[in-house]
């Protein structure tokens, strides 16, 4: 017993240093003012319609990003569960995520321009070049773009792991194609579906660059406003307080897309 | 396994041939000592080739870092660890860093050419008798717009224009909560400075009837996005709006006659500084008339330096856009420090009148 607590000590110490540390600072931040002094002002202006528009703004655009995401995810992992070389077109789908996300951003803002490619190919049917940069659209699909490796991967491996045998046994038994994915496949790969969706989610929630550089500031998140708040205004305490409120939200989704306890036996 | 540990020592083996490099490098101009000099500076803001000519002269070699905002050069010398001799803060952040005790007085008759300075751009309100810091270039916030692809009445001599319906999704405008709610402030005629809740709420509520008009609120990406026309009009700063005006020569730039910002960029030395000497000749040096016109022949932002201002091109320095008239001068103001509490505010109401954008 005592010689496995001293194995796990340099993991306490890791996760007291680097997770239980920066978070409980921030909580202490978040009930400090300008000047230091202790106050709750801060939970008090969070509780404004500003910061609460923002809130439910931030959570809007985070489902739709996850929704989307996840209806194209799915199908993709599922189609590449069932091609020749799997692992050489996962990879190819991965590929782009080793890209510095900066230079993605920077480069959709060429292709959305109004002299760039996807207008030039709108006015072949002699259509009027539209304005797709800076509108939520655009900030969507960027988005949706950059989190899809993200999504496929966690669904690949739990469809990759589904046993063939309990398909071939629905059908046996006379289940059409859609009852077999409603009440078999998808029902064994709603683990991979949960961790995709947190890792879509929980970033989402509080993506910041890209409202700036797709959005023009269309779209304001919490990410935006924590941001704001501790380079310009060096409100630390107000940014403080927006982070509390996101930590919180994030440990709600990863309760209510949490595993079960005691998991499965696989 | 074998291929993962043979990874791992080619990616350790360039590391530390990297680092090698680095350290034989840096060690050629071993810092903090008399013969080097570190300077502080924005990004694309000096002619390289005068570096070496100071260095020619002296014998001081320089080190020159950049920056891309005034708070993060604030931070980099409150930590200390980097010997900056000579750093270029904006207006209100020499003020800040006075108050935070972060400068060195400077040495006036270390630095002679300081005659060579337009007298109207010395000893003003931010550092009165200029005993921190001596102005490198200055500027105006305004409109860069396209006449091309705007109606012709649009000559934004006035903010008003900015709100005309033919603009619709026209417009881009700075990410600066000074710039976007001193312009609101501005267009209600109060001044950018106001410390008052009701002036701000109402140049809030101006701004949001302007929403209409705006397409984005960026930063920096303004200047590529202009130069390619995606947008007709712009709020920004007139130096980032010559540099725009370079590459795409159908642009326009204005100052709405009801006032707007005057900025300065200034040397100082901060409290940093390992060759304080050294700091006081650079500084020296960068004031000559010869000087200070070829650099602001590679710059291209408005100079303070009246002597330079003889030997450049007449055209340039009769560009009133750019040299507006002392008259017109009279209408700009320059940003004051307002105190945390009320940074707090003016950014409060820009985040406000963001979130009304959707």
């Amino acid at each position: 017993m005592t010689r496995q607590r001293g194995a796990l000590f340099p993991y306490i110490i890791w996760i007291a240093l680097f997770v239980i540390a920066p978070i409980a600072l921030v909580v202490y931040y978040s009930m400090l003012d300008l000047s230091g002094n202790f106050t709750l002002a801060n939970y008090k202006s969070f509780f404004t319609p500003v910061y609460l528009k923002m809130t439910l703004t931030s959570f809007w655009y985070a489902f739709l990003i996850t929704l989307f995401t996840l209806i194209i995810a799915y199908p993709t992992a599922y189609l590449l569960t069932k091609t020749k070389h799997k692992q050489l077109w996962l990879m190819l789908i991965i590929i782009p995520s080793w890209i510095n996300l900066l230079l993605k951003t920077y480069a959709f803002i060429g292709i959305f321009g109004l002299y760039g490619p996807i207008n030039a190919f709108i006015e072949i049917f002699g259509l009027e070049p539209k304005q797709i940069l800076f509108t939520d659209f655009s900030f969507i699909f960027v988005s949706v773009y950059i989190f899809i490796p993200f999504m496929i991967i966690p669904i690949f491996n739990s469809l990759d792991k589904l046993n063939p045998t309990l398909i071939y046994a629905a059908r046996d038994l006379g289940a059409s194609g859609f009852t077999t994915f409603r009440r078999v496949i998808f029902p064994l790969t709603i683990d991979g579906v949960k961790s995709g969706i947190q890792v879509t989610f929980i970033p989402a929630l509080s993506l910041f660059m890209i409202t700036r550089l797709i959005a023009g500031n269309q779209v304001i998140t919490l990410g935006t406003a924590i941001e704001q708040q501790f380079l310009v205004s060096q409100n630390w305490g107000m940014g403080s307080t927006i982070a509390v409120f996101l930590i919180l939200s994030m440990v709600l989704i990863m309760f209510l897309t949490g595993q079960k306890k005691g998991g499965r036996v696989r | 396994m074998k291929s993962l540990v043979q990874a791992t020592i080619a990616i350790i083996v360039v590391c530390s041939l990297l680092f090698f490099a680095t350290n034989r490098l840096e060690s050629a101009g071993s810092k903090g000592s008399k013969d080097t000099l570190t300077v502080y500076n924005w990004g694309e803001y000096i002619d390289p080739d005068l570096l070496d000519q100071f260095t020619e002269e002296t014998g001081i070699k320089v080190i020159y870092e950049t920056f891309d905002s005034n708070e993060a050069m604030m931070t980099k010398v409150q930590q200390g660890g980097s010997a900056y001799d000579v750093a270029v803060p904006s207006e209100y952040m020499v003020q800040k860093m006075m108050e935070e005790d972060l400068l060195i007085p400077l040495d006036h008759s270390k630095i002679p050419n300081l005659k060579n300075i337009d007298p109207y751009f010395l000893d003003l309100a931010f550092d009165p008798k200029n005993k921190y810091s001596i102005p490198y270039f200055w500027g105006t916030v305004g409109i860069v717009f396209n006449p091309n692809l705007i109606e012709e009445h649009l000559t934004f001599t006035t903010w008003e224009d900015l709100w005309d319906s033919s603009l619709k999704d026209k417009v881009f405008l700075v990410d600066g909560a000074r710039e976007v709610m001193g312009m609101g402030l501005n267009s209600i005629g109060e001044s950018l400075n106001a410390k008052d809740e009701d002036l701000l709420r109402k140049a809030t509520d101006k701004l949001v009837t302007l929403t209409p008009n705006v397409k984005a609120i960026i930063g920096d990406e303004i200047t590529p996005l202009m130069i390619n026309n995606e947008a007709a009009v712009a709020l920004t700063w007139s130096g980032q709006a010559q540099d725009m005006m370079w590459e795409n020569e159908d642009l326009d730039f204005a100052v709405p006659e009801e006032g707007s910002n005057l900025w300065f960029d200034n040397f100082v030395i901060p409290k940093t500084a390992a060759n304080i000497d050294g700091a006081h000749a650079f500084i020296n040096f960068m004031l000559d008339a010869e000087v200070s016109a070829q650099n602001n022949d590679y710059v291209g932002y408005s100079t303070p330096n009246k002597a330079a201002m003889e030997l450049m091109d007449p055209e340039v320095i009769n560009d009133e856009r750019f040299y507006p008239t002392e008259e017109v001068r009279e209408h700009l103001e320059v940003y004051e420090n307002l105190g945390p509490e009320w940074l707090g505010k003016y950014n409060e109401y820009f985040i406000k009148f963001k979130m009304s954008l959707n």
